[in-house]
């Protein structure tokens, strides 16, 4: 062999080698640090669902203002969507490089807990002298405060106002007797018109919270008996046998099993179904593909007779900081940020939700008076979730979904179905 | 003297030198297939691995501190009546799809290879026929959620034919459901194996199909007795292959149904995914996925028999 030969024998080898060695190095850096110190700036991380939701740019500019307010912190916004933002929290909790500041459901944040993989904030709250009086809630897990509500979206009824009246109906439902009535009436329509959606299906089974535990909430029930599962209870039995005799008498839209969130939006945007609870934030997806649909807002009917205070299901962005973060004070920051009143009444407006700071008010100048109306339902209520802060929410609300389902189709009672979801969920606790 | 010193052995070099060539030569193969090797250790082996030994422990990623218990998590997997119920669908799931997929495909195929189709025909077929395998598997499960919705489009020719007298809910009903995700995923993958058949069939030697004539063979026996032995090593591979990655089936079973109603369309594979993710058992979800992988090893283990005894 030549001397040539050779070199570029060896040439050849090393570069083989180099790229594998680049390969390596190229595996191995995405598992960097979590947050950074350059130039004397500290970069923290923001992870979260919002920056989608949020009109473009509106996220982007609060944290300018933030960066701003306090030079020497800078943000980086991680954006997904809401199902992969979890899964890469769980990720990083498990790798130990978890967002600074995290976005966060309030279903998750057992399960976070456990991971011992969120900082507890009366601790940063109590190093930065802060004052939570203004928050409206925090949830706490084993006595630690592991997450803020930010905004909270509420899920009233939404009620079809030109079916409803075709059906001879002229205001909506409050009691759960004039529910049943006005749901009759809408079915009895026909032209394969429902009185009311009920989405139940078990890849995502989030309508067992807000659109079947609802009921029990509307009416002052609970399905926790300090704090333990208690789905036997006669909140919960009334609930499920009211849901019953609605499945019993037709007036639910068929594909209930698998049906989505979004499918039940769909079918009441399409003007398929009279009634429906749904979540605040999708007023604008209905009026823009149905600009002619007329519809109201309303409270979730309660039991007749009630006179007690009514639970209105929510759901919340909320914000924690992970224990892995190596800028906890900065971190508090940008939370305490997000909270103060200003910021925070800015956010919920441009969210269409409603504030978690007490003294913050969305401004509805610009926004449907829906809205208006919605937040004044809010005022006389309370927001109810008794998810919120369990253990594996979302499998609870699966094995309530198969029970549900298996009493929907006569399968099993009514008792015996909720003593079944009852053993599952004290066997998950 | 001097240059008694500076003279260079031609020995001593060539000894040098030749040790390097020979050890530069070897490992150059290696160095190239270093990064293919490195990817699939990173990316393949160690995961497995990984995922083998969360298997035995108690849990591991939401406790930091998980400890050895043996086979505990197999014996609660082996002993949950919905891995069994799952067991069941996914058996049911792929062996009607597989085979659906190869009675449709050939079927199709003969169709499409036939002298009496015109070639314009044929090629308008062909498009038609492929295109089910041309969607992803979200497009898919979208497709056919619209048109089983019990307000869409199949429901609809059903009733305006007379043949039902109300919308049937093929996906939400435990009767129908298991049947109606089946049905979509024999519509999904057809036409691949009418394509390779396809191709198959295109290399059959004319003469056997003359000779068969000369010697008087009816249509079924020339199809019986040269089409399918001729088309035996295709059907073998592509079958198992099939049965592999049908049986892996999430995305589409996911995205139509999610496991229900009732567990009715729950497969091996959403039953883990649900273990991992929505129970966050990540090492029962791990005994769980190391049973499927056995299984599959061992429809792995034919398809590279039958793969070697072909070669």
């Amino acid at each position: 062999m030549s001397k040539e030969a050779r070199f570029r024998r060896g040439v050849t080898t090393a570069v083989a080698a180099a790229a594998a060695l680049t390969l390596i190095t190229g595996c191995s850096s995405g598992a960097g640090s979590d947050a950074s110190t350059s130039g004397g700036d500290v970069t923290i991380e923001l992870a979260q669902w919002w920056e989608p939701e949020l009109p473009d740019g509106a996220l982007r500019t609060l944290m300018d203002t933030f960066e701003s307010e306090n030079p020497g912190i800078k943000v980086k916004l991680l954006s997904g969507p809401y199902a992969s933002t979890k899964e890469q929290l769980f990720a990083g909790a498990a790798a130990g490089t978890m967002s600074d500041v995290v976005g966060l459901d309030g279903a998750w944040v057992s399960d976070f807990a456990k991971q011992g993989a969120l900082a507890d904030l009366s601790t940063l709250m109590k190093d930065a002298k802060y004052d939570d009086s203004e928050l409206a809630s925090t949830i706490k897990v084993d006595g630690k405060t592991q997450m803020i509500p930010v905004v909270n979206f509420v899920y009233p009824l939404f009620t079809n106002d030109d079916l409803l009246a075709k059906a001879g109906i002229t205001t909506p439902p409050s009691t759960r007797t004039e529910f049943e009535t006005a749901a009759k009436a809408v079915t009895a329509l026909g032209d394969n018109t429902s009185g009311w959606v009920l989405p139940l299906s078990s890849e995502a089974p989030n309508g067992i919270q807000n659109d079947v535990m609802s009921w029990v909430w509307s009416s002052g029930g609970t399905m926790l008996d300090d704090g333990k599962p208690d789905v036997t209870n006669k909140d919960v039995t009334g609930a499920v046998k009211y849901i019953k005799d609605l499945n019993d008498a037709g007036v639910i839209a068929p594909g209930s099993a698998t049906m989505k969130e979004q499918d039940k939006v769909e079918e009441f945007t399409n003007g398929r179904v009279g009634m429906m609870i749904d979540s605040l934030s999708h007023i604008d997806l209905i009026r823009t593909s149905n600009p002619d649909l007329k519809f109201s807002i309303s409270a979730i009917p309660a039991k007749d007779g009630f006179t007690g205070e009514r639970g209105i299901p929510y759901a919340s962005w909320g914000v924690g900081v992970s224990a892995s973060s190596k800028h906890p004070a900065e971190s508090w920051k940008l939370v305490q940020f997000l909270m103060n009143e200003k910021t925070n009444s800015e956010l919920s407006t441009l969210a269409n939700a409603f504030p978690g700071n007490t003294k913050s008010v969305p401004d509805f100048t610009s926004s449907d008076p829906l809205f208006k109306q919605a937040f004044d339902i809010y005022s006389e209520g309370k927001p109810a979730n008794e998810f919120v802060g369990l253990p594996v929410a979302e499998q609870l609300m699966r094995l309530f979904d198969e029970q549900l389902q298996a009493i929907l189709q006569g399968d099993e009672s009514v008792d015996d179905g909720l003593k079944k979801a009852q053993d599952a969920w004290v066997g998950e606790f | 003297m001097a240059s008694t010193n500076t003279v260079v052995r031609p020995g001593s070099t060539k000894s040098r030198t030749s040790g390097w060539a020979p050890t530069a030569r070897k490992l150059t193969p290696y160095a190239f297939l270093s990064p293919t090797v490195i990817v699939m250790l990173v990316l393949m082996l160690i995961p497995v691995i990984m995922v083998i030994g969360y298997s035995f422990m108690d849990n591991v990623i939401t406790n930091k501190n998980p400890v050895f218990v043996g086979i505990d998590n197999y014996v609660e997997v082996l002993s949950d009546p919905v891995f069994r119920t799952a067991t069941g669908n996914t058996l049911f799931f792929t062996l009607v799809s597989v085979a659906a997929h190869l009675l449709l495909g050939l079927g199709f195929a003969m169709l499409l290879n036939s002298p009496l189709v015109g070639n314009v025909t044929k090629a308008l077929f062909r498009v038609v026929y492929i295109l089910p395998w041309l969607f992803t598997v979200a497009i898919i499960a979208v497709l056919w959620r619209l048109m089983l919705n019990p307000n869409g489009v199949v429901n609809y020719i059903l009733i305006s034919l007379g043949l039902t007298d109300k919308g049937i809910e093929w996906l939400s009903s435990p009767d129908t459901a298991l049947l109606a995700v089946t049905f979509i995923n024999i519509w999904a993958g057809y036409s691949f194996y009418m394509v390779t058949l396809l191709a198959g069939l295109q290399g059959v030697p004319a003469d056997l199909y003359e000779a068969a004539r000369v010697d008087g063979a009816s249509a079924f026996q020339r199809f019986w007795n040269v089409t399918l032995p001729q088309l035996k090593p295709i059907i073998i591979s592509m079958s198992v292959l099939d049965i592999i990655w049908t049986s892996q089936q999430f995305a589409l079973i996911w995205m139509t149904t999610g496991g229900g109603p009732v567990n009715v369309t729950e497969m091996l594979s959403t039953y883990t995914y649900k273990l991992a993710f929505s129970r966050y058992e990540f090492s029962v979800a791990s005994a769980s996925a190391v049973l499927i992988l056995l299984l599959t090893m061992v429809l792995a283990f034919f398809y590279v028999r039958h793969q070697k005894a072909r070669d």
